[in-house]
């Protein structure tokens, strides 16, 4: 306990948005997952769990273990993104809807932003994954849209 | 005899009449849809500098926050007045572009806010039956049309998903028949990596929008009419 108090936070944000994952949810509570997170050096599992109905034990980490908890909603997840070592995110759920979005996350994969799995690969993507390896994101930009519709309907450019 | 062979050939006669004027319309009508998109996705004259009233479709989650990193980077003077359209069910998006606007408000104080927010009725919802979403697809056109005849917008702004479709038909309808000429920008959505989605294939295969642009280089390659412009956000 004493060492932990000086240890730094790492939390591990999981987040589905509006829809629900139980799948994941489950895949990240799931005993292997969260021994390998806590091997990595992680301190803190947080899950926004959104319209799920599989809700997982919370843990205060009295016991040593990873400290783990939930919430279904909140207005903005920017802040719990920013404070976060790690997250865990969706790209779609198969279970749902069709699946063009995995399109996005294997794009985002091949230019090594990020890691791809399925709740049932989970635990082997935090064993294998190499966080130094990935590459910052670019941040977005819409001015060459501007530009385009501004020269298409004749303005002078700035 | 003679009268039954008179009346005979002036039914024949404005039978005739008839489908003449049925052909010409729609010869004139054939010529002024392929005139119309001949001339979408020609670029004005340089030199404008009136600002240009403008239509905002608005796609609910990931397509609003698109849209309004577009907005963000848009000259407001020269898009102004806006009109912000969403689904009637999506409740987060309006107020989105409601703070985007204070945002904006706030920028330039003094000026007045030159902002509308509509709602627009959906054709169909997820999971809704088949019969019933016959009566609310007409329910939906009649409503898109209405609010396209209040708005009658000389800029469209969209980037789907459906909601968008019937307000850029209605606009092209208009275009055919003179009501208004509009131009209309659809941003296929950065989720759209190797396919166009169903509104993006529509509006770039009927040559309905006037620029289209993808956020990836494939996308580009497989359809040339399309601008690659890297990722919005």
């Amino acid at each position: 306990m004493e060492a932990r108090v000086g240890d730094a936070k790492r939390l591990v944000f999981v987040t589905v948005g509006t829809t629900s994952f139980d799948a994941l949810v489950k895949a990240v509570v799931s005993q292997n997952v969260k021994s390998e997170l806590q091997k990595r050096g992680y301190t803190h599992l947080l899950i926004q769990m959104g319209r799920g109905i599989f809700f997982p034990t919370k843990c205060d980490g009295a016991d040593g273990s990873l400290v783990v908890d939930h919430f279904t909603f909140s207005s903005s997840i920017a802040d719990y993104i920013r404070s976060a070592s790690l997250v865990i995110s969706h790209a779609v759920n198969e279970d749902l809807m069709d699946n063009h979005q995995c399109e996005l996350a294997e794009e985002l994969q091949e230019r090594k932003h990020l890691y791809c799995a399925r709740p049932h690969t989970l635990h082997q993507a935090v064993t294998n994954m190499e966080l130094e390896s990935l590459v910052r994101y670019p941040p977005g930009d819409g001015t060459p849209v501007a530009r385009i519709i501004d020269r298409f309907l004749g303005f002078p450019d700035d | 005899m003679e009268e039954h062979h008179c009346c005979m050939y002036s039914k024949m006669a404005s039978k005739c009449s008839i489908s003449l004027i049925v052909i010409s319309l729609t010869i004139v009508l054939m010529a002024r849809v392929l005139y119309v998109i001949y001339r979408c996705g020609k670029p004005f004259p340089k030199g404008a500098s009136q600002s240009l009233s403008t239509l905002i479709v608005l796609g609910s989650g990931g397509h609003t926050a698109e849209m309004l990193s577009l907005l963000s980077v848009l000259r407001k003077d020269r898009f102004a007045p806006r009109f912000y359209i969403a689904a009637a069910t999506d409740n987060m998006s309006l107020q989105k572009a409601r703070s985007f606007e204070d945002s904006v408000a706030d920028k330039n104080a003094g000026k007045e806010a030159s902002s509308q927010f509509m709602q627009i009725y959906r054709s169909r919802e997820v999971g809704q039956s088949y019969v019933t979403s016959v009566w609310t697809t007409i329910v939906a056109i009649a409503h898109a049309l209405w609010l396209m005849i209040r708005i009658r917008p000389q800029v469209i702004l969209c980037n789907g998903p459906g909601t968008c479709i019937p307000l850029c038909v209605i606009a092209f309808l208009f275009k055919v028949l003179g009501i208004r000429w509009s131009s209309i920008f659809y941003v296929e959505s950065v989720a759209r990596v190797k396919k166009l989605s169903l509104s993006g294939l529509l509006l770039y295969k009927l040559r309905i929008a006037d620029q289209f642009f993808v956020q990836w280089p494939q996308l580009q390659k497989k359809y040339p009419r399309a601008h690659y412009v890297g990722c919005l956000m």
